[in-house]
């Protein structure tokens, strides 16, 4: 796709987006949560307003098409991801909510004291604490897998702390923090090959570029629809089918079960198995349009040029700058939407502070990363991220709202 | 709001000039205020005598409103007794809530400064932080007296 038509395409895209239009600002906070377009808010109040009843409860008429609603939001789920069937989709909260799910199921009902859960030191805390605390309880160890400094899981690391003991492996695909894309897939056969199973996060990736959970060959994978242009309260975790039927509920209630007596219960098959209680079929209907939008409308092909774009004119101005320190890699190929940074002698809530007046919106703080923050020897950074209705024009105001920050700060005059 | 009345002469001068920022000998009190938001963190230290601030100084890390909000105080208290400083960390906290008189605020003279701050909700914590500090420190000398 050349230049001008890559612009014109993110011209029409933002029209889509009815907030980009009420405030004046350039908003590069997208990694935290995206902004929602019009067929998104729509699918949901005609949801609302026309198809609402509890799925999966009534047998009239309108309950069934709020089932088939929801369904229909898992079909598209598991085609996004490429699973091998719409079951192997379960509906959570966010990415954070199907990772407890799994470290609580998948992890009381296969861990055993002396076993070994690797982490990678990039995680998030959502994908540190759970298993963390899965390891306690049975009496497990927690063990890291380091990154290089460029923000890389290599297969060579994964070899030093891989061992028969080992029976689950968290990483990310692509980090919050160094935004650097992992080549996941010959980690993951190494895991396999040592008899564990791998669990990805795939909250940076799957908004982000086309992600096919079959290629990968992963046994879990986790998003949250929010930050691919979903509402908030509607996630999902994909699981192989035979997996996910040997696991034990995580929630139990009401919905996930077959029948109940006071001395005999019998759970629901799965996916039903993992969503106890009403579920969130507006959210699931938002997740539904947000997947239909990006496939029809917007294109991963389209994602990944113009974030690379942005990226690019963001790193050339950073490394032009004086009292600028990119984290992770140095060039721009690597970073997929996510640069990282701190600025000289002053702190980063400073920095999204001053940003802010100057009317654009940037992250500060340790990113829900901490264990990474120590590994890099840092406190907190600033963070630009990008989605694909960002504009040339406001990487630009970025930057120049950047470099004016040492010397409001009294620094460098 | 613009930049020149927030992030003042006053408040950058503090921060890259501190005059208190240092370790106290002796101190009769020291205490740890932590800002998890921010990552802010300050050690307050203290000498009291006859219901007199007769030191005081701090060490820490941290942003720029943290770190200049807690030298100015230090600035403002020291020579003061125990009742004048808790009556000022009161209107410094009413300041920041955006309640207090202009009488209030200027008797805050420096502190005044960082008014701006009730419009960043998101900032107050770095400004309060040696505030609710010095606060928790006298409130525990008064109990002593
Ligand atoms: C890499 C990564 N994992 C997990 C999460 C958690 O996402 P959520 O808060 O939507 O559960 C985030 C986002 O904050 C993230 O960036």
């Amino acid at each position: 796709m050349d230049t001008q038509t890559r612009i014109a395409k993110v011209d029409r895209l933002r029209a889509d987006f009815p907030l980009l239009g009420e405030w004046d600002l350039a908003y590069l906070d997208n990694a935290a949560t995206t902004q929602k377009p019009v067929q998104v808010l729509e699918a949901v109040k005609h949801y609302y307003e026309a198809e609402n009843a509890n799925p999966l409860r009534g047998v009239y008429a309108l309950s069934e098409l709020a089932t088939e609603r929801y369904e229909e939001a898992r079909a598209l789920t598991a085609e996004l991801l490429g699973a091998a069937r719409p079951e192997e989709i379960v509906f959570t909260r966010n990415a954070t909510e199907s990772l407890n799910l799994l470290a609580y199921s998948y992890g009381s009902a296969h861990l055993k004291e002396g076993d070994e859960v690797i982490v990678s030191a990039l995680e998030h805390h959502s994908n540190f604490l759970p298993w963390k605390a899965a390891a306690e309880r049975a009496g497990a160890k927690l063990i890291q897998l380091p990154c290089t400094p460029e923000g890389e899981l290599t297969a060579e690391a994964l070899s030093k702390v891989l061992s028969e003991r080992t029976k689950i492996v968290a990483m990310t695909q692509v980090s919050n923090v160094m935004g650097r894309k992992n080549d996941l897939r010959p980690l993951i056969d190494m895991a396999h090959a040592a008899g564990a199973v791998t669990v990805v996060d795939g909250a940076q990736s799957v908004p982000h570029m086309q992600v096919n959970v079959r290629e990968l060959d992963t046994d879990f994978l986790v998003f949250s629809g929010h930050k691919m242009m979903a509402p908030m309260g509607i996630g999902a975790l994909y699981g192989k089918y035979e997996l996910l039927d040997a696991m034990p509920p995580f929630l139990t209630g009401g919905e996930m079960i077959e029948t109940v007596h006071w001395d005999r219960i019998r759970y629901a098959q799965v996916p039903t198995r993992f969503e106890a209680g009403t579920v969130n079929a507006g959210g699931a209907v938002g997740l539904g349009a947000a997947i239909r939008y990006i496939r029809d409308e917007v294109g991963f092909d389209f994602i990944e040029a113009q974030e690379s774009a942005l990226v690019k004119i963001v790193m050339d101005g950073l490394s032009q700058m004086e009292g600028i320190t990119v984290i992770g890699s140095q060039k721009a190929e690597d970073h997929k939407g996510i640069v990282t940074f701190m600025v000289d002698d002053v702190h980063p809530h400073d920095v999204a502070s001053i940003l802010s007046t100057e009317k654009v919106a940037i992250r500060a703080g340790h990113h829900c990363a901490q264990p990474l923050m120590d590994f890099l020897g840092v406190k907190s950074t600033c963070r630009v991220s990008f989605a694909f209705y960002n504009t040339e024009e406001e990487a630009e105001a970025f930057l120049r709202a950047l470099g004016k920050v040492r010397g409001l700060m009294g620094y460098g005059k | 709001m613009g930049n020149s009345t927030f992030y003042n002469e006053v408040l950058t001068d503090h921060n890259m000039h501190p005059l208190h920022k240092h370790d106290l000998e002796n101190p009769d009190y020291v205490l740890e205020g932590v800002n998890p938001s921010c990552g802010d963190e300050i050690s307050l230290q203290l000498k009291v005598e006859d219901g007199v601030i007769k030191g005081g100084s701090f060490v820490g890390d941290g942003c720029a409103i943290s770190q200049a909000s807690a030298d100015i105080m230090i600035d403002l208290i020291l020579g003061k007794t125990v009742e004048e400083a808790l009556s000022m960390a009161d209107s410094f906290l009413r300041m920041i809530k955006g309640e207090a008189t202009e009488e209030e605020i200027e008797s805050l003279e420096e502190a005044g400064a960082l008014e701006d701050i009730s419009h960043m909700p998101a900032r107050v914590k770095c400004a309060v932080l040696g505030w609710h500090t010095l606060k928790e420190i006298l409130e525990k000398e008064c109990g002593k007296q």
